[in-house]
């Protein structure tokens, strides 16, 4: 974990309640997608934790949906800087995807998604993407994954744009075989998409409210096949074959 | 150089700074952080007989100035803390430690407190009569003067090394437990526990917090705790550790001049897990601006 102070770039509006924002500093703390950030904000007691979108040396790219009181003040945040701790929790292992692996978002989700395909793909895997949302003025960064060169798939709840359906749906539409799949989104989401593939091994990132981030308040524990394990710092990538649904 | 050593029931601390129990784990985390042995001492993970996997989740919610946490005192139980916690702290901190214990029962601290006796690395240890989140309604031994002095003279039979009793800021009187336990044989106080809280989720009308209500702390609770603090102090002989809401080298000074002679930090290390490095390199600064040679010169100056 490292603590920064990171300069805001920008901070866009990319699809409804979805904001965009781009910040520079030193990302050297992440050290694998699907590894959150927690984030200071005036007038706000608890950090505000997001999943990183995508990083290279001096840029990190979050994407996060206002739920609450904080994203939205952070939503308004357009200049200035932000006091942020980076390089919580495991990620995503790459090594255990495989050549053509499965990656699934949903929502708030997808961006963790992102990284890591754009990971997999520079190590010369083939990613499957299905990303799932409400409806078409929800969806977000779909061209972003075709231009990794990603086959990307969308489905909306209400059909209003790509497939009808949830995920599960897409990827009994798309009817392929995976190397390994990994999950980011609500619970009945990754739920669904470990009964739909019981027989892959898949990384799935849970979401849990917490205090600290990293690993000390014991806020965010949950138990799985293997004992107590805390989202913040044990997660927030649980193996399929530990989760306790 | 600016002298901010305290000493605590003949333990001596480099300075009043102590990390709370609940917010420092037990120190694995932090000591990545920064070097941990700045610390006048940390008060590890409150620790029950048995493991506890806590309540349910969600265990946090925010408000103003603050968090409400529920967390059910999840912990390892006694034997694996003893066995390879205190072994794990040992590589790392090389001062003694506090260790903080909880119960269900009079037995139960009995029993954590003996399995102490034998690590010499515990220099205190604290007995958390006060946890809110045990209880549905936060009930708890520190809830009556008389449960309370039961629990401090069962655990002072089975050991020699200072206890120091946890005290509940949600009473009538709090200086009556207080008192109680200093009767009873306490070497010392620790004050305060969280106040019990609350957050309602307005969508889902639906509490935030899995058990509903929970142990509200961070800086807004300071001005309750100081008064407690305050008070208590005027009540009692033995030394007091001051905690609640304490984020800053001033407020370790305000809470000495009411009259603690160490000072826990607790919530803000969740928020920014450099604040007790950062009230210790500015203890000294502001201790030369108040004219302060000794900080031990100024416990309780304020009464």
């Amino acid at each position: 974990m490292n603590q920064v102070i990171f300069d805001i770039i920008t901070n866009e509006k990319i699809a409804k309640d979805v904001y965009k924002l781009v910040l520079y500093g030193d990302t050297s703390g992440i050290t694998a997608p699907g590894q959150f950030v927690n984030i200071a904000l005036d007038g706000f007691f608890l950090r505000r934790p997001l999943s990183v979108c995508d990083w290279d040396l001096s840029l990190l790219t979050l994407i996060y949906k206002t739920v609450g009181d904080g994203t939205k003040a952070l939503s308004e945040m357009k200049r200035g800087s932000l006091d942020i701790l980076t390089g919580l929790g495991n990620g995503f292992d790459t090594e255990l995807c495989g050549a053509n692996p499965l990656l699934i978002g949903g929502g708030a989700g997808v961006p963790p998604m992102y990284g890591l395909c754009k990971r997999l793909r520079e190590m010369g895997a083939a990613p499957t993407v299905v990303i799932g949302f409400n409806g078409a003025e929800d969806v977000f960064y779909y061209e972003e994954f075709e231009k990794l060169g990603a086959l990307t798939a969308v489905g909306t709840a209400d059909g209003s744009f790509g497939i009808r359906g949830f995920v599960t749906d897409v990827i009994r539409a798309l009817d392929l075989s995976y190397s390994g799949y990994c999950a980011c989104g609500p619970e009945p989401m990754l739920k669904a998409v470990a009964e739909e593939l019981p027989h892959i091994k898949g990384q799935l990132s849970f979401e849990e409210r917490m205090a600290c981030g990293f690993g000390v308040c014991m806020g965010c524990s949950c138990k799985t096949k293997y004992g107590s394990k805390r989202i913040c710092k044990d997660g927030p990538v649980l193996k399929s074959d530990e989760v306790v649904w | 150089m600016a002298d901010m050593s305290v000493t605590l029931c003949g333990l001596r601390l480099d300075n009043p700074v102590i990390p709370a129990s609940g917010t420092f784990g037990y120190g694995a985390e932090f000591k990545d952080f920064y070097d941990i042995n700045i610390l006048g001492s940390f008060c590890f993970k409150g620790t029950t007989k048995e493991p506890r996997f806590g309540n349910p989740t969600p265990r946090i919610a925010e408000c103003s100035g603050g968090m409400i946490n529920s967390i059910g005192l999840q912990n390892p139980g006694i034997e694996a803390v003893v066995s390879e916690e205190l072994p794990n702290i040992a590589a790392y901190f090389k001062k003694p430690v506090i260790a903080n214990v909880g119960g269900y029962s009079v037995s139960e601290f009995v029993y954590c407190t003996e399995m102490l006796n034998a690590s010499p690395q515990v220099g205190i240890i604290e007995v958390n009569i006060s946890c809110p989140n045990i209880h549905r309604g936060g009930a708890n031994f520190a809830s009556d003067p008389k449960t309370a002095a039961e629990v401090t003279a069962a655990v002072r039979r089975v050991t020699k090394k200072p206890i120091f009793i946890k005290l509940s800021p949600n009473v009538t009187s709090i200086t009556d437990v207080a008192k109680a336990c200093e009767e009873a044989g306490a070497d010392g106080l620790s004050l305060i526990n969280t106040l019990l809280g609350m957050r309602i989720d307005i969508r889902k009308a639906r509490p935030v917090i899995a058990n509903k209500i929970g142990g509200f702390s961070g800086r807004a609770i300071f001005p309750v705790a100081l008064r407690m603090v305050y008070d208590t102090a005027a009540a009692v002989r033995i030394p007091i550790m001051g905690i609640g809401g304490v984020a800053t080298a001033r407020d370790v000074i305000e809470m000495m001049m009411a009259g603690a002679t160490a000072v826990q930090v607790g919530a803000e290390n969740l928020r920014n897990p450099f604040v007790c490095r950062e009230i210790i390199e500015e203890l000294p600064k502001l201790m030369a601006e108040l004219n302060i040679e000794r900080l031990a010169d100024i416990i309780g100056i304020a009464q």
